[in-house]
């Protein structure tokens, strides 16, 4: 059976110039970068080397890069670590309401210390308006925390017009770049942010690590107290093999830039226009063009997303879903409601994201297996039947 | 290890008894308005005992893989024995469900015994309906 992988936002395969780029550290070179004596050398080396690949790729300084161990705790150190340095100040963060749960959930941990915490709303693509985080901005604003892009519906933010309301207003600006950096350009000056959040899981880097970069001369309390690692931002023996990944991603990331986005963005594009034109009753989740190259997302009416997941599984194709079915807790996906979905369209809600190893055939085969596995799942659905009887799919 | 049993697979992707009774003795339809399945379940009953079960389903795989089983399970049964199936009896004859859908998805006793209590408030023409 044909396999088609189409959760790259999930997991994504290492590139192998990424593998090779490990492996010593894994192996011979396994001393402690702490260390003074030749094995740490090694090691320290490959971190250093790593924190210049990464502020190449986002045209930051070395020493503004301070790894962790994923995208989540970058986000939580980001939020956390530059409210609390601030509190003095002020105690009010302002985020989106559709952030990753790990600046959401950061962001309701400062309301239980004691900070207040507002969401600003997003259009109907899942689009934050600058001036909407202007109207909420106050005299104790410390912290505005929000997205480049959602991973879920692809949307990209308008981050550099938000950053001058507010420097206009001296308020600290981290953006969550996960989805974007080593997607799209991104570019620490032109963002005009002052945190950045980036993990390299997304393009094509191991797991287990994430960056935070953080604007020189910005305060930062640590959220994990120990050695001087990372310049004392972040305490903990380094992990070094998946340091020099993320190393080798950003550079690679940046070497491939245009190829990768060209390529994606050509087969996305198909997928946007052509699942609608194969399924009826689709509706196109988040901004029709300005997404991520790779990021098709949709909402399929009358039926579930999870079961859809199942059946293309069952043809060999790995897709996700933000439905209430699909997620451990039993909620649809917070996204897709806060861009006025209802939760009965949501339920239908089905993800696509490619990577540079799918192929316009992975297309043809994606679109042909979507039609009978809808049907199917139309056949039983007694939602379809009350559209097809009454004409009314709404509640 | 998968989430759901062989049991389940079999069931969500060979559902039994997927569709709508025309003139049912009893609808019953079972909904959770925080996950959002929807189950609607049709009866036609004859001398006491369902003679057919049919079910329509929105949800997720272990929504239809229940409501499936729960068909299986009730098709040929005496209303009081198919008053008896619980959640917890699809369940074990699922080869279980995960835990967080113990409760959610597995609403298909549930609609089965709407449909029969659906039956039972009916005024009847007589044992034999003329069927």
């Amino acid at each position: 059976m044909r396999k088609v992988y189409m959760d790259n936002a999930a997991a994504m395969p290492l590139h192998p110039e990424v593998t090779e780029a490990m492996l010593p550290y894994l192996g011979d070179v396994f001393g402690n970068p702490s260390s003074l004596h030749d094995w740490g050398d090694g090691a320290r080396e490959a971190v250093e080397a790593a924190h210049g690949q990464v502020a190449r790729l986002i045209g930051g300084n070395a020493d503004e890069v301070i790894f962790t161990g994923s995208g989540t705790e970058s986000n939580n150190l980001a939020v956390k670590g530059l409210a609390l340095a601030q509190q003095k100040k002020g105690k009010h963060v302002v985020v989106s309401a559709i952030e990753h749960f790990s600046v959401l959930h950061s962001a309701r941990t400062l309301a239980k210390w004691g900070f207040e915490v507002s969401e600003v709303p997003v259009d109907r693509h899942g689009v934050v308006d600058p001036d909407d985080v202007r109207s909420v901005l106050r005299d104790d604003t410390v912290l505005v925390s929000i997205m480049h892009a959602n991973g879920e519906v692809g949307s990209i933010q308008p981050i550099a017009e938000i950053s001058k309301v507010l420097r206009e207003r001296g308020v600290l600006f981290h953006t969550d770049a996960v989805a974007t950096t080593g997607t799209i350009p991104v570019e620490v000056g032109e963002l005009g942010v002052d945190a950045l959040s980036l993990a390299p899981n997304q393009f094509y880097g191991p797991k287990g690590v994430g960056a935070l970069w953080l604007r020189k001369g910005v305060r930062l309390i640590p959220l994990i107290d120990g050695g001087i690692q990372e310049g004392g931002r972040r305490a903990g023996t380094e992990n070094v093999p998946a340091i020099a990944g993320l190393g080798k991603a950003s550079e690679l990331a940046g070497i491939h830039m245009t190829e990768r986005m060209n390529h994606l963005t050509r087969l996305r594009n198909r997928m946007l226009t052509e699942l609608p034109q194969k399924v009826d009753h689709v509706i196109i989740t988040g901004h029709p063009e300005n997404r991520l190259p790779g990021h098709a997302s949709f909402c399929v009416r009358f039926v579930e997303g999870e079961a859809m997941l199942m059946l293309l599984n069952s043809r060999g194709i790995a897709v996700s879903s933000g439905s209430a079915c699909t997620s451990r807790a039993l909620k649809a996906s917070h996204v897709l409601i806060a861009m006025g979905l209802s939760h009965e369209i949501a339920q239908g809600s089905i993800l696509f994201t490619l990577a540079t190893d799918n192929t316009g055939q992975d297309v043809d085969y994606v679109l042909e297996a979507m039609p009978p596995a809808v049907d199917r799942l139309r056949q039983m659905s007694p939602l379809y039947d009350k559209y097809l009887k009454t004409g009314k799919g709404d509640r | 290890m998968p989430i759901y049993s062989e049991r389940v697979m079999d069931h969500f992707t060979n559902p039994r008894n997927v569709g709508e009774i025309e003139n049912p003795d009893g609808v019953g339809e079972e909904g959770n308005p925080v996950c959002g399945d929807m189950m609607t379940f049709y009866i036609k009953v004859k001398d006491n005992r369902l003679e057919d079960v049919k079910f329509k389903t929105f949800g997720c795989g272990a929504a239809i893989a229940v409501s499936s089983m729960v068909s299986e399970m009730a098709k040929g049964k005496t209303l009081e024995e198919a008053m008896k199936i619980t959640p917890q009896t699809v369940a074990d004859e699922l080869e279980g469900l995960p835990k967080n859908k113990l409760h959610c998805s597995n609403l298909g006793a549930q609609a089965l015994q709407k449909a029969i209590q659906d039956y039972r408030s009916k005024p009847k023409k007589g044992d034999n309906n003329g069927d």
